[in-house]
């Protein structure tokens, strides 16, 4: 189908010095955990390295750690010297960014382009925002002293590993807070990178913390009686769960969670813009994004022409080797995750929805999907209401722009959705109707640390990047 | 004698105390009085343990309708412009200011009816303020249109605290209604609520914006705790800690927004901004610039 054929573009990995195994960075230092687990590439089920695991025991060591610290040192130090600190992070994210990206990529499967044209480089843009904050809280409008929590526990996802720690760390510590954290499962090795990073800026030891494990060793940290603040990105299942858990203390939680976006085209946008704006909210970084554009209405008057741009385009991406820099969709990011997206998909069939991926070959070895879409989809599909977390797109039609803002509403969810129209007025009046925390319109997925993001419902709640992202570490 | 008896019988009907109309303290719901749907009732009694009214016991049918209404009237109410409902909440105010010999009857404090009031007038200021307090243009590093806005989470259950009653049902209420929520209040102080639900009804706030349940919170919060359509919880009014544990256990389940103010809150102290942003979303958008 593609009107040209790509040869390999290979990025190297050599830049890249794994170790064969990997400890707990707990005050400053690398340590052995309770126990151990691997850590593979998702594009070829290859082992990367053995990482420690945390027990409850290991994450205490790490809270006390960030406790002392937390006392001794950070709490109390200048916000002008703090702010030295994470933009010395940023400098030292921005000049090993390529490491960071290949690292990246294979632990997590997503396209070289990405991680080193997206997730990286915020990242490091993240660290240096919030690092101009820390000597100027008092002017960030939450009163005129206002005071860190104190030990923040962090727990985050496998599909932005170093952009979500960065979303959590920079402005926990520019606040004046201490760290305990907890990525995914899957994808450890660049917040261990980072760790190593913490040490290159001389941070203090025990600000930054690093537990590795999995689902209990978050519910370790989280119901950890001495941290005072939980913040969590995943699923709305494991939301709820935390929400439970810290009901009736006095932990702050800010939760970010599942959705499930509506993506809205109308009959006069540009067609060819939304069909990119389509591609990008749907097939960016496999479609593992809470705030995917996974649902897609459609005007039922251009339906039938942008579907058929929708499917020339998706005809030429190309799916496969997440270090080749042609690459545009890499590895779903682990055999669970794959085996829910297969799941739900054939559910989309059997509830009577129409299937379609373009041609398209799948590597052997690793966890591939091919990118998909289901057309004939109804509201009460299960396609159209729960997460899929994959690149699986559900098409709806409408035929005025009541029905649409009706049905994008139509799901507990509330992070995020898109419009498509060249009327600005329409635009301003659907974006004021839609209950979702960041509204995309003529564009799709963009994110700035400037930019506060967080859902609405049961997306979760509280805000990251901003000033609105400082809230969630302060005591006013 | 029979003439004489006649006689006798007018002048008992003339020289007789007149009766009072007693008021019917029922359930505010969707901006009409009903009763509950229960057909409950309990007895109030006065400061010297007198008998006064037979309130409406709320259940939980009646929350579920509460609801109902709360979620009918949040487009309206969240659509309308910061200037009207400003203008609504300054309106409740001025109503209440005339109404003061009602609420004093009832035993209020006269000091506390004018904190009640002046804390109307000082959220009605709020409304068409707080979009630029809280929210703002961000400075993305790309060509991007990009604003941050406050946009009120939905529909708000609220426990009202059992003191101060008039001052602290205004002080749960106000800050709610201000940013655009709908809200569900449960009391126990019937009287006061229910002539502040006239003050209401007679001010141009729309019916379901403010619906108030009156009887047992720890019969009634559950319920709206636990219900899916309810966005946000207020545990002002629960002093007992194993019932504010439950209700914001289930609140989980839906993740609600709930608030647990510290006890030994100062009413008459500056209220600040958390009351108003404890059920505010920020939502921001994002539009590309280019020729």
């Amino acid at each position: 189908m593609s009107a040209f054929e790509y040869a390999p573009a290979p990025e190297s990995r050599s830049i890249v010095k794994l170790q064969p195994s990997y400890g707990l960075f707990i005050d400053g230092e690398f340590t052995d955990g309770a126990g151990s687990f691997k850590t593979i590439s998702p594009a070829s089920e290859e082992v990367l390295a053995e990482i420690a695991e945390a027990s409850t025991a290991d994450v205490d060591r790490a809270v006390k750690a960030a406790r002392r610290a937390y006392t001794d040192v950070w709490g109390s130090m200048p916000g002008r010297e703090r702010a030295k600190y994470l933009f010395r992070i940023a400098r030292i994210i921005a000049e090993r960014s390529r490491e960071l990206a290949v690292l990246e990529s294979l632990n997590n499967g997503k396209p070289i382009k990405e991680s080193r044209d997206v997730d990286v480089p915020l990242a490091a843009a993240h660290f240096f925002y919030y690092a101009g904050w820390a000597d100027k809280l008092p002017y960030a409008g939450f009163g005129a002293d206002p005071r860190p929590l104190g030990v923040a526990g962090q727990v985050i996802p496998w599909n932005f590993p170093l952009l979500m720690l960065a979303w959590k760390i920079a402005p926990a510590l520019a606040a004046g807070n201490t760290v305990v954290l907890k990525p995914a499962e899957t994808t450890p090795l660049t917040a261990l990178l980072f760790a190593e990073i913490c040490q290159q800026a001389d941070l203090p030891p025990g600000v930054v913390n690093i537990v590795t494990g999995a689902g209990e060793t978050g519910a370790a940290l989280v119901n950890h009686p001495d941290v005072d603040k939980v913040a969590f990105t995943g699923s709305t299942e494991v939301g709820r769960i935390i929400a439970r858990a810290v009901a009736g203390t006095n932990k702050k939680v800010t939760l970010e969670l599942g959705g499930k976006a509506a993506n809205i085209v109308f009959d006069d946008a540009a067609i060819d813009q939304a069909v990119e704006g389509i591609v990008n909210g749907i097939f960016f970084n496999q479609g593992h994004v809470c705030c995917a554009g996974s649902r897609l209405l459609v005007q039922e008057s251009v339906a039938d022409q942008l579907l058929e741009s929708l499917k020339r385009r998706m005809a030429t991406l190309r799916v496969g080797d997440p270090l080749d820099k042609n690459t545009d969709v890499g590895a779903i990011n682990s055999a669970e995750q794959l085996s829910r997206i297969k799941a739900l998909a054939e559910i989309g069939s059997a509830e009577g929805a129409e299937r379609w991926s373009p041609a398209c070959e799948l590597p052997e070895r690793g966890f591939w999907f091919a990118p998909t879409i289901f057309t004939g989809v109804s509201q009460a599909h299960r396609i159209a209401r729960e997460e899929i977390f994959g690149p699986v797109l559900s098409v709806l039609t409408f035929r005025t722009p009541g029905e649409a803002i009706e049905k994008a509403n139509n799901t507990p969810y509330g992070l995020s959705a898109g419009i498509w129209s060249e009327k600005g007025s329409r635009i301003l009046a659907v974006a004021d109707q839609l209950r979702a925390g960041v509204v995309w319109a003529n564009t799709f997925n963009k994110f700035d640390p400037t930019s506060p993001f967080g859902g609405y419902k049961e997306s979760g709640y509280g805000r990251e990047g901003g000033r609105h992202g400082l809230e969630a570490y302060l005591a006013g | 004698m029979p003439a004489k008896k006649k006689e006798s019988a007018d002048s008992a009907v003339a020289t007789a105390p007149r009766l009072a109309v007693r008021k019917t303290y029922k359930l505010f719901i969707g901006g009409a009085f009903p009763r509950s749907e229960s057909g409950r009732t309990y007895v109030v009694a006065d400061s010297k343990g007198q008998f006064v009214a037979n309130a409406a016991q709320a259940s939980r049918k009646d929350a579920r309708d509460a609801v109902l209404a709360a979620r009918a009237a949040f487009g309206k109410w969240s659509g309308a412009t910061a200037y009207n409902k400003g203008q609504v909440i300054y309106r409740v105010a001025e109503m209440l200011e005339g109404r003061r010999d009602e609420f004093t009857a009832l035993e209020v404090p006269a000091s506390e009816v004018d904190e009640a009031i002046d804390r109307l007038v000082w959220y009605a200021g709020w409304t068409d303020k707080l979009a630029q307090v809280v929210g703002g243009a961000n400075p993305v590093a790309g060509p991007y249109f990009n604003i941050s806005s406050p946009e009120p989470s939905g529909v708000v259950a609220v426990v009202a605290p059992s003191q101060p009653t008039l001052l602290g049902l205004v002080s749960v209420i106000a800050p709610a209604m201000a940013t655009g929520n709908t809200v569900i209040v449960i009391t126990d102080a019937p009287r006061v609520a229910i002539t502040l639900a006239e003050v209401l009804a007679t001010s141009d706030v729309p019916g379901g914006v403010v619906n108030i349940l009156t009887g047992s919170a720890a019969e009634v919060a559950p319920w709206l705790a636990s219900h899916s359509d309810v966005n946000g919880l207020d545990l002002t009014g629960v002093a007992d800690t194993k019932l504010a544990l439950e209700l914001e256990q289930a609140a989980a389940e839906t993740l609600k927004r709930v608030r647990r103010p510290a006890a030994g809150l100062d009413w008459t102290a500056d209220p600040g901004l958390a009351p108003m942003t404890a059920y505010l979303e920020t939502k921001t958008v994002w539009h590309p610039k280019g020729l």
